[in-house]
């Protein structure tokens, strides 16, 4: 049955993704990107590297330069009719009528998709309002709402029907911290009900709490994907050791190959080599030597640690 | 929900009614007429009637015969005879800047408008599809056509039955008519009217195709709309003039004549038709190849 192997293949693949904007930037180049059905994905970059113009070539918004993406497991954008009714989006924040209510914005976006049926109209745009905790404003025009509420109305567009796929482009931009903590609920919930959530952010913590796979992109580029854990534990930890006798300490260290060593006070921190030696032997050898340890361990790297080892420290976006 | 569950669901609604297509025309509808400028554009058609009116009734009271002597619009000078009259005086006051400009507006403003609010992204991932969008929002601007045209016919009604007697009508030709037929012949100039928008319309919507802000869109309408007026005028220019779309727009007096001669009134409904297919051809082809980043 076509429906069943479709729903073998992953929510999205994409292969070789490339696009050159017409200004001649290009801003994704040769993407292969693989989102398993059922995962929360975090899709990771600093500014401006490519993670909005990645959604709209997975919404059939743009045409891609060149490769291809599947969504769903129909290749878009020329399946569009038929996946994105499957799919909630929410590109680059929301956008409304500000002179509609806040109902009437979903009453609209509604009738805009032909698999929608108006006998229900009402009672969707209803329960939307209500799981983003919205139904005290909705008779309030757009143009009053604070940027939080615009967002929160955005998210409701997305779950209009029942989707197998959300793709949220920075979802939790401008909501309040309790706001935040619902949409990680929110998004949680939808997760444990089967729907895939494709989700790009720049809070690394966040990615951290909900995701359970992550891909990073920089200018463009993808540099990793692979599970959350896969993730953390790729970056290195770094070793930290505490000792009256740093000299001695540091020369050692590097004997073993520890690189990247700094002094502070009498602390010895470096980063371990990629064949992690023994680290009960490390610390025999610097006994050995007659350094005395006070303590001795290495510090679990977090999602951000790797983070800035593949994107660089720099500030600056890239051109 | 199971995951199979959630496939057959979205399989379950995937056979939907073709009557559900409407929605979204009804939808455009709705969202044209429920925004302040278009309620302002209708205000301003509504009112030309009235100051028409008011001000003949004034010149008349004042003893002389209004406009006599060819002065002033079309017609302007039965109106104080026959309050029908100033449907037809209205609608020849207003076509040939009034009514095309509040069309190139909304026409101008129908694509490039969700465009520049960023709405057009979520219409078109809902999904509306690119040649149902732009269908439903060419037919939404047909539909203005309509209710603009008929906002200032109306008017015009009310106004001259309130200011002036009604009754029998004499038309261009000489032969009188009862005012039975007089209103018919109305109904008829006002459909001719809106059929004259066509164009307009369509090279509005073609416009807004090209760029991603609605106020350079209606600019540019509206900026064609002067030049094609001002070409129509020179002699010199009449090799391109039977090309311009407002070039038969009087025609519509054509009319009331009995019998009507059909000639410039075919010859319009021809330009029009024209315009709808090349400009809303060339709109086809530019919104669904566009790349939609706003
Ligand atoms: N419409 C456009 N025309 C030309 N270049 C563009 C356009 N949109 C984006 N770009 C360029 O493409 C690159 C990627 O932009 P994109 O918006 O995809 O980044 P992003 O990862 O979403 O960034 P952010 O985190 O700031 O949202 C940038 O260098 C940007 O300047
Ligand atoms: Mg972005």
């Amino acid at each position: 049955m076509e429906a069943l192997s479709a729903a073998g293949e992953p929510a999205i693949a994409t292969h070789a993704l490339t696009k050159r904007y017409r200004g001649g930037q290009l801003a994704v180049d040769r993407l292969d990107l693989v989102v398993p059905r059922g995962s929360v994905f975090g899709f990771l970059g600093p500014n401006g590297s490519g993670k909005t113009t990645t959604i709209r070539m997975l919404m059939g918004l743009i045409e891609p330069t060149s490769g291809t993406a599947r969504v769903l497991g129909e290749e878009m954008p020329r399946a569009g009719r038929r996946v994105l009714p499957r799919v909630g989006a929410l590109i680059e924040g929301p956008a409304l009528y500000g002179f509609l209510t806040g109902r009437d914005n979903l009453l609209r976006f509604d009738a805009a998709d032909p698999t929608a049926d108006p006998r229900t109209r009402r009672a969707r745009v209803d329960a939307a309002l209500d799981r983003v905790g919205l139904v005290a404003a909705a008779g309030k025009k757009a143009r009053a709402y604070s940027l939080g509420m615009k967002q929160r109305l955005g998210l409701a567009a997305a779950l209009l029907q029942p989707r197998e796929l959300l793709v949220l482009d920075e979802p939790t931009n401008g909501l309040d911290p309790q706001g935040m903590r619902e949409i990680r609920t929110l998004v949680r919930g939808l997760a444990s009900e089967g729907t895939t959530v494709f989700l790009s952010s720049h809070l690394l913590d966040e990615i951290e709490q909900v995701c359970t796979h992550a891909a990073v992109m920089a200018q463009g580029r993808l540099l990793t994907q692979g599970t959350v854990a896969e993730l953390a534990s790729s970056a290195r930890g770094r070793l930290a050791v505490t000792t009256p006798d740093t000299a001695e300490a540091v020369r050692v260290l590097k004997e073993h190959g520890v690189n990247d060593l700094t002094v502070d006070d009498d602390r010895v921190t470096g980063e371990l080599p990629a064949a992690v030696p023994e680290l009960a032997e490390l610390n025999a050898a610097l006994v050995r030597a007659g350094v005395r340890v006070r303590s001795f361990g290495t510090a679990r790297a977090s999602l951000e640690d790797a983070f800035v080892a593949l994107t660089g420290e720099g500030f600056d976006v890239a051109g | 929900m199971s995951q199979a569950e959630l496939t057959t669901a979205a399989a379950g609604r995937a056979a939907p009614s073709p009557l559900w297509a409407l929605s979204l025309f009804r939808s455009e509808v709705g969202t044209v007429f429920r925004r302040w400028r278009t309620i302002a554009l209708l205000g301003v058609l509504a009112a030309v009637p009235v100051l028409v009116g008011i001000a003949v009734k004034m010149e008349t009271d004042d003893g002389g015969a209004a406009g006599h002597g060819g002065g002033g619009p079309a017609f302007i000078s039965q109106v104080t005879n026959n309050g029908l009259f100033l449907v037809f005086t209205s609608l020849a006051a207003t076509l040939p800047f009034f009514l095309p400009m509040a069309v190139g507006v909304v026409a101008g403003d129908s694509v490039a408008g969700e465009a520049s609010s960023g709405t057009l992204r979520y219409l078109l991932v809902a999904p509306a599809g690119r040649t149902r969008l732009l269908l439903a929002k060419f037919s939404a601007t047909l539909a203005f056509c309509c209710a603009a045209t008929l906002t200032v016919a109306a008017s015009a009604l009310a106004v001259g039955a309130i200011l002036f007697p009604l009754g029998d009508v004499t038309l261009i030709s000489g032969v009188t008519v009862s005012f039975g037929e007089g209103l018919l012949r109305a109904l008829a100039v006002a459909g001719a009217v809106a059929l004259s928008l066509v164009g307009i319309a369509a090279l509005g919507l073609f416009v807004s195709t090209l760029t991603n802000s609605g106020i350079a869109a209606m600019a540019t309408t509206v900026g064609l709309l002067i030049t094609a007026q001002i070409v129509d005028q020179f002699p010199q220019l009449h090799a391109v003039q039977p090309y311009l779309f407002p070039h038969y727009w009087l025609s519509f007096a054509d009319l009331l004549r009995a019998p009507v001669y059909w000639d410039q009134l075919l010859d319009n409904v021809g330009l029009q038709a024209l315009y709808a297919a090349v400009f809303g051809s060339a709109a086809w082809a530019r919104f669904t190849s566009k790349d939609v980043t706003a």
